[in-house]
């Protein structure tokens, strides 16, 4: 210690000087990030997902000739869509450090909902769909107070909850409707109005695409603009990313969880009534297994399984990698099931991929 | 007795676990621009007093004042209102969030009415580099991620940090336990630089005297919870810091270590 500090210098003078300093500061140093355009796109999170989506669509171009045309984009996009609408809420989620096994399922029960209150009690088709968000939003908030209350991982509070509602979704169609799926709602009151909010299509151009995909790409935008831009998006990566240091500097990091887990709740509200709206019933043994897609997609994005790191944007390329898997499988000619090796051979290529370049990037000067 | 430029001062300080005392009789002052320097060995009682005076527990005996007015503080929260601010080891920074965003993490600066309301880049960015250089903290990047600064800079930006946010009284709890020797180094710089130069009171808990003495203004050795020493700078050497440190006991393979 004392060779390399000098006790005078140090109490003596007013104004310390460089030169008792360790090597960490020998020049002084700009302190404005100049990276190169390229180092700030791979330092992105991201990053590897955009890499896997050109690499994916340009395998499909070459592959399936008729994924070059405009209807199949558009099939791709409507596929991308309905994966990347809960993955947007998923993805903030697992920035907050927790998961939602809930939310395949849940977009289902938020459906069941809204038909059944309609038809049963509403009468009008809106009084459904209100009645839908605020269950959808209910449900998060649970997920969010059991997680506070028992302290268990996110991930066996939600597996819980997903297994019970799983039943419950069956069981309590089967005893309202004496079915396993919902009556045709299209004649109700308020259809009309609903289906083209929801479910209706958009002529551009020469093709149709569907609404829903206006309705993600704009969720994806809002959600980037929260998580980079505001102060919540900033307590968002710090309750993901040290949940104590969070609390010590003030971040109310319960009620951060429980509103991230209403926020997975908002987006599988909205995706409910697309499905409800687009189809008319809902089937209710349906959504099992989704969840792991919007998992998968935002794990594709980038999002860390650890929590404070991730983005809505990588989110979005994930889904869009599974929406021309999807189709890409069908124009090509090949069997429809491979589509889920795909999925799980780019989400172990993607981990690895991010991995590795989130440690070039943070690490290489 | 109350001495004008003393920011906290303890007087026969007591705090008590059931039976068990854990601290008896300890009487100190922190000054503006002093760095008091609390020794002992594990076991000792030095996180009892830090407790005590961040407000994380209450004192069962004695008198705790700040600035002059006798305190008891229910929460750290009272204490960070007074100005007195603990630097913990684990820090409070979050290693996979950018220096800037930590910086202001939990006081973020916004501008815009809602639903824009947004972060305030430009001047959260000035200010800590403000804040920083203030300090004499130089950073590559504001940009870099905490997780890839040295333990040496992550105990700075922390420092610089509580004193940016209005701490009188910085307490702080083995900063250069886990460091090597050019990263203990850059802290005591700064730990001397924030009392000199920002007039800040430094409460520095260590179990290494050769540190302590660097910095320190005045010292004292905890022992089983009581005070063995206590005395300014002028009236200690090195040595005899040392010496109380190990309690005679021991001081044989002290000595022969520090030939070395």
């Amino acid at each position: 210690m004392a060779a390399t500090m000098d006790d005078d210098a140090l109490r003596g003078a007013p104004t310390l000087d460089n030169k008792a300093t360790g090597a960490a500061q020998k020049q002084p140093k700009q302190r404005i990030s100049r990276d190169p355009l390229w180092k700030k796109i791979l330092k992105r999170p991201e990053a590897g997902a955009l890499g896997g989506a050109i690499l994916v669509f340009v395998l499909f171009c070459i592959v399936a000739p008729p994924f070059r045309t405009m209807p199949a984009f558009s099939t791709v996009l409507y596929q991308a869509a309905i994966l990347g609408i809960p993955a947007v809420g998923v993805s903030l989620l697992m920035i907050g450090g927790e998961f939602d096994l809930t939310a395949g399922v849940a977009v289902i029960s938020s459906s069941l909902a809204a038909s059944m209150f309609a038809t049963q009690i509403g009468g009008n088709i809106w009084l459904g769909v209100a009645f839908a968000l605020a269950f959808s939003l209910a449900l998060g908030a649970l997920n969010g107070w059991l997680l506070i209350k028992t302290k268990l991982h996110s991930f066996l509070v939600t597996l819980s909850t997903f297994l019970m509602l799983q039943g419950l979704n069956i069981a309590l169609t089967k005893l309202i409707t004496g079915g396993v799926a919902t009556g045709d709602i299209s004649s109700m009151p308020g259809f009309a109005s609903a289906h083209a909010v929801f479910a209706s299509d958009i002529v551009i151009g020469d093709f149709d695409i569907s609404v829903a995909i206006i309705y993600w790409i704009v969720l994806v935008l809002i959600a980037t603009w929260l998580l980079l831009r505001t102060r919540v998006g900033n307590w968002i990566f710090a309750v993901g990313g040290d949940p104590d240091a969070a609390r010590a500097v003030g971040v109310p990091v319960r009620g951060m969880k429980i509103a991230l887990f209403m926020g997975v709740g908002f987006c599988v509200w909205f995706l409910a009534m697309h499905m409800l709206f687009a189809y008319n019933t809902v089937q209710s043994g349906a959504g099992v297994g989704n969840e792991l897609l919007y998992i998968a997609a935002s794990v594709v994005g980038g999002c860390l399984l650890t929590g404070g790191y991730g983005s809505a944007v990588g989110s979005a390329l994930g889904a869009f990698i599974f929406g021309m898997t999807t189709e890409g499988v069908i124009y090509a000619g090949w069997d429809s099931d491979w589509f889920m090796f795909f999925v799980g051979a780019m989400l172990l290529m993607a981990t690895v991929v991010n991995t590795w370049i989130r440690t070039r990037a943070s690490q290489g000067k | 007795m109350t001495d004008e430029t003393a920011i906290i001062e303890l007087e026969g300080v007591g705090k008590n676990y059931g039976n068990v005392h854990a601290l008896s009789n300890v009487s100190l002052k922190v000054k503006q621009g002093e760095v008091t320097c609390i020794l002992g060995d594990n076991g000792a009682g030095k996180s009892t007093l830090i407790s005590v005076i961040a407000g994380l527990t209450h004192h069962s005996t004695g008198e705790y004042r700040v600035d002059g007015k006798p305190v008891k503080f229910g929460s750290p929260r009272e204490a960070l209102d007074l100005g007195i601010a603990a630097v913990y080891q684990n820090l409070a920074l979050v290693p996979l969030m950018p220096v800037w965003r930590n910086f202001f993490l939990g006081s973020e600066m916004t501008r815009g009415a809602w639903p824009f309301k947004r972060l305030d880049r430009d001047n959260m960015w000035r200010e800590t580099d403000d804040a920083l250089r203030k300090m004499g903290i130089e950073l590559e990047d504001l940009e870099q991620h905490v997780g890839t600064l040295s333990g040496g800079q992550k105990q700075v930006v922390a420092i610089a940090r509580a004193i940016h946010f209005g701490a009188r009284v910085l307490i702080l709890d083995e900063p250069t336990a886990a460091l090597g020797v050019h990263q203990s180094g850059l802290v005591l710089k700064y730990i001397a630089s924030a009392a000199r130069e920002h007039g800040v009171g430094v409460i520095f808990i260590t179990h290494n005297p050769h540190h302590a003495y660097l910095v320190g203004d005045h010292f004292t050795v905890l022992s089983r919870g009581e005070m063995d020493l206590d005395a300014p700078r002028e009236d200690l050497t090195l040595e005899d810091l040392i010496f109380q440190m190990a309690g005679g006991a021991g001081l044989d393979a002290l000595e022969h270590e520090m030939k070395r």
